[in-house]
């Protein structure tokens, strides 16, 4: 903060060269705080509890049948309570069904728990590093072109072909991540705002492609690249691919990298104070460029789940909204990998429930939408979680938390 | 207005860190409050302003129970505080500054400036806080920012106010022109709680003393009493103030800083034509108050900041330009001045801290892997032999006292061979058992032909360590003396005063250019 009407003091005039690079990027003034969204196992699980109960509310109030009973309620009160406890049971029931009941409602939760996982490990990954990684989505469009465009070009035998594929998409991946954390390391520019921003350029880079003839599906005007060659798509027992394999496995590799490597000890000291870590003689800009890196490795994974697994053709909707679904699911699972691997399941399960909730009880498919936003909302408000449940916060912030939600 | 405690305990969870408390605050005193850091005087304060809720005890102003919700209503009682770090908008001037949170306004919401002017004026006047109500904070020094801080006080119509430490952050001057302030409040009818862990300043000022130990007033005590009255009641048993140690046997130089110069991210010179001599087996004591360019001086020994200007050598070698990394492992032992800040990592367990710098080394790593065995045993090793206080060696160092914090980045950084012990404020924080145990292990590491470098705003630690004491101050080194030298002098010197020949100190004056050889040991 430089203050022009001191006057005749001279300008702290700082010569470029001796700014050090590190000192750049490892002191910010206020350092934005990533851990400090991280809620606690039992904020998570109220979180989603919380959730379900307002879904509840919310089936309630949009059933036909149970809006009927109201203008009677005071006679037959009854009646009300039945056919919105009936709503409510068929409702969840529903999503349980379409999510875990019988093979194909498993595959499905499966399938879309997959990019999940992978997208939020690399959200996950970043966390523990102290980067709020916004980017998952970028990373993965730019992935899912490059790994499309060598699945419906290239001319290589099966298996070989998808291994290649899948290889490029983690290449691109970890190029468009690797960035952000350069940027970050070299000029201390803030993880958020690149992120967003190359979110966006990704999707303008993948239009333009898909405009280019070698990306234009023939006798199509749409942006859309042609399918992906068959020698290209990961191998699948019925409907469900490989995708879900990898996550775990993924996930086997994030922990071990946390939790038993020097990598993930000095990632973790990074991300937790990052001037003791420097202190301690690690490389804190070295760090955020691996992590970023690393982070967007994983996203690239979770979009071959789409280009090379389900959909088989690149779109600029390739990645959905999982880039965003995978900031959630990291959060909801505490940036562990163990807890990604449950909140990705989870809303995996919520994806492939919504449908079916529809089809059963009748109920709008959006309110399988609605509960992801409310989980979303409640992870994000643990001390709003904290008051309903009357649970003390932590440590010595307590009092000020029970005096504020009166608890 | 007096003020009472009866009974006041407060818990945190199973940490009881106040324990029936009984105080009486009478009109007009200096009650001083005597504790070691972690004694509960920090709790018993925020209680009383407010900030936390009591679990049992009441607390009276004229004999009429109070409870307090907030600051607010602390405030709107009469009671006013002096907050360690200071609470005021740098860019802000001295009146805004007084004005903020209560702004008087002349109507459609226009700022009555003058007003505010007015009664920083008629305050200062009143008790002779010298102050311009117009003056930036950011451009006043740290004693007048205290100032500030006590107008705003007394413009809230204060009768009793507490000071936080109040003297942490001063020259022995600032503290002494302080403790003239505290008196002429002290004649107008203001009573004053004076938190302190200093013995000199309660002994100079102090009407009655209370002393607390682990959260129990264990008992009260006159001005008059001798400081080793006082300290066996805060500590709990006789304290030896000085530390047993040998004759240095002083051998080559090891590492030595030639003119180093360091300017700070906003262009301020902050360490300004530095030269000394760290010999092995001699311990170098560095004094001075606190923000004269120590903190950065030490950082660009270690390299965590690069001199814009001379060279520091170790052993022969310039390494002016190498990183933290290369210096750790060229065996810079380095205890930072603020441990939560860059000691230790507290989310990370006490077993994780202990390798914090050494987990690259092939005794906690194999490859890319983790020994997890390894880094284990030496947890268990380093928590026995520095008798680290902890439940288990996975809890978060957050977690526990600020003394055994301590312990734990000390222990970290004598655990592996060095040719240079870097540490500042090696003691702060740190209770009197733990501060003999950390001194004689510096001693230990002197005598095993260390070059030992202290840096303490601390005198006391400064002379009972030091065989050599160099004095910063505005970035310079001013003088160079033995620990034989009057403290008056290192206090002149701290304070600014350049006439550093008395007493016979050889060290260059001024800038120092040929301070290389600069100790009179």
């Amino acid at each position: 903060m430089s203050d022009p009407q001191k006057g005749p003091a001279a300008p702290p005039v700082v010569d470029p060269e001796r700014v050090d690079p590190h000192e750049a990027a490892a002191a910010p003034r206020r350092r934005f705080d990533a851990s400090a969204f991280v809620p606690t196992v039992v904020d998570s699980v109220l979180a989603v509890v919380l959730a379900l109960v307002v879904g509840a509310v919310l089936i309630v109030f949009s059933t036909e049948r149970v809006l009927g009973s109201l203008p009677y309620f005071f006679s037959y009160p009854w009646d009300f309570f039945r056919f919105a406890g009936e709503a409510v049971g068929d409702g969840y029931a529903a999503l349980v069904n379409g999510s875990l009941g019988g093979a194909d409602a498993l595959t499905r939760t499966l399938n879309r728990a997959a990019p999940l996982i992978c997208a939020g490990l690399g959200v996950s990954l970043a966390f523990r590093a102290g980067l709020f990684n916004i980017g998952a989505q970028g990373q993965m469009l730019v992935a899912g072109l490059a790994a499309g465009y060598v699945g419906f070009t290239w001319d290589l035998p099966t298996g070989l072909h998808a291994l290649v594929a899948l290889l490029a998409a983690l290449v691109a991946g970890a190029l468009w991540g690797g960035v952000i954390g350069l940027l970050k390391a070299r000029t201390g520019a803030h993880e958020v705002i690149t992120t967003i921003m190359l979110n966006n350029v990704a999707r303008f880079v993948v239009l333009y492609f898909l405009g280019l003839e070698a990306f234009q599906r023939p006798n199509s005007d749409n942006k859309l690249s042609p399918p992906v060659d068959d020698s290209a798509t990961f191998p699948a027992i019925g409907n469900l691919h490989l995708g879900i394999v990898l996550a775990v496995l993924a996930a086997l590799v994030v922990w071990w990298l946390l939790e038993r490597s020097t990598l993930g000890f000095e990632m973790r000291a990074v991300g937790a104070n990052p001037d003791a870590a420097r202190t301690a003689g690690m490389s804190v800009p070295r760090v955020y460029v691996t992590a970023m890196t690393l982070a967007g490795v994983l996203a690239g994974l979770a979009v071959t789940m789409t280009v090379l697994g389900q959909q088989n053709s690149v779109t600029d909707q390739v990645a959905g909204t999982v880039g965003f679904d995978a900031i959630t699911v990291a959060l909801l699972g505490r940036a562990t990998p163990v807890g990604t691997v449950l909140a990705g399941l989870l809303f995996g399960a919520l994806s492939a429930g919504g449908l079916s909730m529809q089809g059963a009880a009748g109920i709008a498919p959006e309110l399988s939408q609605v509960l992801q936003a409310l989980i979303v909302l409640f992870v994000a408000a643990p001390a709003l979680v904290r008051g309903i449940f009357r649970i003390k916060g932590r440590g010595q912030g307590s009092s000020v938390e029970a005096k504020g939600w009166g608890g | 207005m007096e003020l009472e405690i009866r009974g006041l305990t407060r818990r945190f969870g199973s940490f009881t860190a106040n324990d029936g408390i009984d105080l009486t605050i009478r009109p007009g005193e200096i009650h001083c409050l005597l504790g070691e850091n972690g004694a509960g005087k920090s709790t018993l304060m925020n209680m009383l302003y407010g900030l936390l809720d009591p679990s049992e005890g009441e607390i009276l102003v004229d004999g009429e129970p109070v409870a307090f919700a907030s600051p607010a209503d602390a405030i709107a009682a009469g009671i006013g505080m002096v907050h360690q770090h200071f609470m005021l908008v740098p860019p802000f001037t001295v009146a805004e500054n007084v004005m903020l949170g209560r702004e008087r306004t002349r109507g459609l919401g226009v700022l009555d400036r003058k007003a505010a002017s007015r009664l920083v004026r008629e305050l200062s006047e009143r008790y002779r806080l010298a102050v311009d109500p117009e003056a930036l904070v950011e451009d006043l020094p740290v004693g007048v920012q205290q100032r500030v801080e006590i107008i705003k006080a007394l413009a809230n119509e204060a009768k009793v106010l507490i000071l936080d430490e109040p003297t942490a952050v001063l020259t022995p001057q600032e503290i002494d022109e302080l403790m003239g302030i505290m008196r002429e409040l002290r004649a107008q009818g203001t009573s004053i709680i004076f938190i302190t862990h200093k013995l000199r300043e309660v002994r100079a000022v102090g009407d009655r003393i209370s002393v607390i130990r682990r959260g129990k007033v264990v008992g009260t005590a006159e001005p008059t009493a001798s400081e080793a009255e006082l300290a066996e009641m805060m500590v709990g048993r006789s304290v030896q103030l000085v530390v047993d140690k040998a004759a240095a046997a002083v051998g080559e130089p090891v590492l030595e800083a030639r003119n180093v110069t360091v300017i700070d991210p906003r262009g301020h010179q902050v360490v300004k034509d530095v030269s000394f001599v760290a010999r092995a087996g001699e311990v170098l004591g560095i004094a001075g108050v606190q923000g004269n360019g120590q903190t950065e001086l030490i950082k660009s020994l270690l390299g965590l900041v690069r001199p814009d200007a001379g060279e520091i050598w170790l052993d022969g070698r310039d390494i002016s330009r190498h990183g933290p990394r290369q210096s750790l492992e060229d065996g810079i032992g380095y205890v930072p001045e603020d441990r939560s800040h860059d000691g230790y990592v507290g989310s990370f367990s006490v077993r994780e801290n202990l390798v914090l710098d050494l987990f690259r080394s092939e005794r906690f790593a194999s490859g890319p892997a983790l020994r997890l065995g390894a880094i284990e045993a030496n947890a268990r090793q380093r928590i026995e032999e520095f008798d680290i206080r902890t439940e288990t060696m996975e809890t978060p160092v957050s977690a526990l006292s600020g003394g055994n914090q301590q312990k734990v980045v000390v222990a970290r950084e004598f655990s592996r061979p060095l040719k240079v012990l870097i540490a500042s404020q090696p003691t702060r924080g740190v209770d009197v058992g733990s501060i003999e145990f950390i001194h004689k292990r510096i001693v230990e590491e002197r005598d095993k032909g260390t070059a030992v470098i202290i840096v303490s705003t601390e005198l006391d630690e400064v002379f009972a360590l030091s065989d050599r004491i160099a004095v910063m101050y505005d970035g310079r080194i001013v003088g160079t003396a033995t620990p034989d030298i009057p403290r008056e002098e290192i206090g002149l010197m701290m304070a600014g005063a350049t006439d550093t020949d008395q007493a016979g100190a050889t060290g260059a004056t001024g800038a120092g250019t040929h301070g290389t050889g600069g100790g009179a040991a």
